[in-house]
């Protein structure tokens, strides 16, 4: 039976790497400037920790494989090197490796979150809340207008809880229910919550970053590739958490202004 | 260290009612059996609960026969509404996590077995180990007493992030009685740890027999106590953190909900608290959880492999250092859970580092068990086959740690099924497969009769093979993007991804209906197994060295024993076998020193 085992284990680590090795299921491609390094370090670390898997359950097969059936007579033996050789490979084994993925994680996490927008890239706020994200764009006039919790209200749809009227910067705010942005321009995302925590995920920007209720968040981004995506909350958020995502149209600048022309005009 | 000289057989009477032998017993073992029978029941609700998630999720709009009898208005028509999905999700984890992996591999086996291990009579503060299980107990029936108040249990995932956890109804269904109840089993549970955790430790320091000095103690005790520690400081966490949540609840305080919150149109009455504040509080505590639930494990399938291996660990020390270190660093990673929470990134660094440091330890751990596989005579049964797999299972759930201890990959893995699969493998299978080997290799000396091997063997392939059939696929899923605690798939790009679900769902009742061969082998081999002896795995530590199978009252009978070696000696000649018992004065050559 031990040896039956040590070849259920060896087909189990095989089975087990295939997909990985064939990419039956990986990332969604990248469309971001900032997601290279990323991608990269995912694949180093795929193939550090797919060695390691794939050996270690080899060594237990074959370990198995020669041990589970002693002959009466058999002694114990001990593994040439003892404990001193195991500590040994694993300080410097999985610290060279700890200190590798660590160096680089750095630089891959320094692009995404060390590095601040440019000053011209393209503000756009987002508003998350049980089940659904608003979006908001400045206007001609470069500027968001305050928001009043008090004045936010589904039923007359003012999401944003803008007060028109009275504020001046509020009034050519165009808010929307889809996101679009220009292909090849920088973003900045303010992020912030209505009610409870959300989060925004978009696998092929690369980022996920949670809405925290009291804290006014952002994230900045550059998209490379024309077409259309989905932004979903990875934050449970209540009961329709599974049904609250948006789309997200990348456009060439061209058909960005004329959508935001017409958005404007619903408002 | 107890003196054998002193010890008073007398002092020390079996109780001789039914309700003080069976109910509120102050014996040890009989609180260990306690333990366990409560985590099987809760690993039987909390299984069952998963398998109805998982019907679920391989097929949404199906009609669950008899569904709705679980719920008010969870289940027109016997089909799942979104949120008695995430009801039951949150339920299936607290339980699992709460009243199973912390209560069968640390409080069952580590009530029955570390006092004996140690060569004592009974822990130390008899009345507050019965304390800790009967508000254990108690813990367990409120929580599961909301499936039957007003809305429903809570929706809000075992992790249950505020502010949704702290605004009440308006949240969503449960999130108000429900969350309050919710919050009051944990903080009954945590209450039922400390007492377990503050006699735990002082029976491995103070309650040594003669001769028994901490580095005779065997590998399983020495997780025990390394266990205990990490109790003691992490469920002091997360006590307060449920008070406070509850009093966000009834008196109106706003710890956790920030001002300006706005739902159905309407400002909520609260100000000035911290969201994040919860997530430190819980993870401070949810870290060093994982390990609660892991290093009872290690401890038992050490014990167990040492003796089917016939010989002993490469280094007892070097296990015992590295479990240490385990519980050290699992206070320093925490902030991994929060990578994208919002938190300061330059913390995300700071959290990272340790986490990828951590993995050097649970590596030594790792090598050192294939090390000493190395040159073994290993017997396989159930309980050596469960305590191998629980070696695979650590290292195929421990490798995916690499990813989510880095902040810049966990952007694309964080709240995916990638994390699922990860700590399902890690803590959830590889613990539950602790407590198997355990369980086969126990069994005998709890209730003096062996268990049914070729059934054990039976259950052993089955959940060997399911574990991965279900828990592998998850991370490809996470890789692409497979959003965790979703009822139902609904964004475009996840429509690929239900086949898959489909599948898992298929091996997930393929593997829980295996479990039901272990709970048939449990009841038959009670009654009617064949009768055990006292030693019939040729152990050498102290719980085979009881005068009668299962222990008497006072374990030893009138004289506590007396250790002259090292707990495993294993490959040495003597006059039994190739073995020589810790209460065995035999002078053996060849003798295994770690002392």
């Amino acid at each position: 039976m031990g040896k039956f085992f040590a070849v259920t284990i060896v087909a189990i680590a095989i089975l087990s790497a295939i997909p990985i090795l064939r990419h039956t299921w990986w990332m969604a491609e990248d469309i971001s400037t900032h997601g290279a390094p990323i991608d990269e370090q995912m694949s180093e670390t795929m193939a550090e920790a797919g060695i390691s898997f794939v050996v270690s359950q080899f060594v237990l097969a074959l370990f198995i494989w020669k041990f589970s059936s002693p002959k009466p007579g058999d002694k114990i033996k001990n593994f040439p090197g003892g404990a001193k050789a195991m500590v040994w490979a694993a300080v410097l084994l999985v610290g060279t490796e700890v200190m590798a993925l660590g160096l680089f994680g750095v630089k891959a996490w320094a692009t995404v979150y060390f590095t601040p927008p440019a000053a011209n890239a393209l503000p756009i706020q987002v508003q998350a809340g049980q089940f659904a994200f608003y979006f908001r764009y400045p206007g001609p006039d470069g500027k968001f207008g305050p928001i009043h919790p008090d004045h936010i209200s589904e039923a007359t749809q003012e999401f944003f809880g803008l007060d028109r009227d009275h504020d001046p910067d509020s009034k050519d705010d165009i808010v929307t229910a889809e996101m679009a942005v220009p292909v090849n321009r920088e973003i900045h995302l303010l992020m912030h919550t209505k009610d409870v925590g959300h989060s925004f995920f978009v696998p092929e920007l690369r980022v996920q970053q949670d809405f925290v209720p009291g804290l006014d968040l952002s994230l900045h981004f550059t998209a490379t590739k024309v077409g259309r995506y989905e932004i979903v909350c990875t934050q449970l958020c209540g009961l329709g958490h599974y049904n609250m995502k948006a789309y997200l149209s990348v456009l060439s600048q061209q058909d960005y202004d004329e959508w935001l022309k017409k958005e404007a005009a619903l408002q | 260290m107890h003196d054998v000289a002193k010890h008073d057989a007398a002092a020390h009477h079996a109780p001789t009612s039914f309700i003080g032998k069976h109910v509120f017993s102050l014996d040890h073992k009989v609180i260990g059996k306690q333990y366990y029978a409560l985590a099987l029941v809760a690993a039987l609700i909390g299984m069952s609960l998963s398998w109805l998630m998982r019907i679920h999720l391989g097929w949404t709009n199906a009609a669950i026969p008899g569904l709705h009898l679980l719920t008010k208005n969870g289940a027109p028509g016997d089909v799942m509404t979104p949120e008695f999905y995430l009801q039951l999700m949150t339920m299936h984890a607290t339980i699992m996590v709460f009243f199973v992996l912390t209560t069968a591999p640390f409080a069952a086996f580590g009530n029955y077995f570390l006092p004996i291990q140690v060569g004592a009579e009974d822990m130390p503060f008899p009345h507050f180990n019965m304390m800790s299980f009967w508000v254990t107990f108690v813990g367990f029936l409120v929580l599961v007493s909301s499936f039957f108040v007003g809305t429903g249990p809570t929706l809000g995932g075992w992790t249950q992030y505020a502010p949704l956890s702290a605004l009440g109804e308006v949240g969503g269904p449960g999130e108000g009685t429900g969350v309050v109840l919710w919050a009051l089993s944990i903080a009954i549970f945590c209450v039922g740890q400390l007492l377990g955790s503050l006699n735990f430790i002082t029976t491995t320091l103070d309650m040594r027999t003669k001769g028994m000095s901490l580095w005779r103690l065997p590998l399983s005790a020495w997780a025990w106590f390394v266990t205990s520690c990490m109790g003691l400081t992490a469920f002091a966490v997360l006590m307060p953190a449920c008070i406070l949540l509850i009093l966000d609840h009834v008196a109106g305080t706003s710890f956790f909900a920030s001002s300006n919150i706005v739902i159905n149109d309407q400002m909520q009455p609260h100000s000035g608290g911290s969201t994040l504040l919860w997530q430190h509080l819980f993870w401070f505590f949810g870290h060093p959880e994982v390990y609660i639930a892991i290093v009872p494990g290690m401890g038992i399938v050490s014990h167990v492999l040492i003796t089917n291996m016939r010989k002993p660990m490469l280094s007892h020390r070097v296990l015992v250092y590295s479990m240490g270190a385990l519980a050290v660093l699992s206070y320093m990673v925490y902030g991994h859970h929060m990578f994208v929470s919002g938190m300061n990134p330059v913390s995300s660094l700071a959290f990272s580092f340790p986490t990828l440091v951590i993995t050097i330890p649970s590596t030594i751990v790792v090598l050192i068990w294939l090390g000493s596989l190395y040159g073994a005579k290993l017997r396989i049964n159930a309980a050596s086959l469960f305590a191998l797999g629980f070696i695979s299972m650590f290292i195929a759930g421990g490798v995916s740690g690499f990813f989510l201890a880095q902040p810049s990959i966990d952007i694309m893995l964080h709240a995916t099924y990638f994390v699922v699969g990860h700590f399902h493998l890690v803590m959830g299978v590889a613990a539950m497969f602790g407590i198997f080997a355990g369980t086969y290799f126990w069994f005998p000396k709890m209730y003096g009769r062996m268990m049914n091997e070729t059934l054990g063997k039976a259950h052993f392939w089955l959940s060997f093979v399911g574990a991965y059939a279900i828990f592998m696929p998850f991370h490809y899923l996470g890789l692409a993007g497979n959003v965790r605690r979703y009822q139902a798939f609904s964004p475009d790009y996840m429509q690929r991804f239900i086949p898959l679900h489909k599948f898992i769902t298929v091996a997930a009742l393929c593997m829980g209906a295996a479990q039901l061969i272990f709970i048939y082998n449990l009841i038959h081999s009670r009654f009617w197994g064949k009768p055990a002896t006292d030693n019939p795995w040729q152990a050498t530590s102290l719980e085979w060295s009881t005068p009668t199978t299962p222990p008497p009252h006072n374990n030893f009978g009138d004289k506590l024993p007396e250790v002259f070696h090292d707990p495993y000696q294993y490959g040495v000649e003597s006059s039994v076998g190739d073995y020589v018992m810790q209460a065995s004065p035999e002078k053996v050559k060849t003798e295994h020193d770690e002392a």
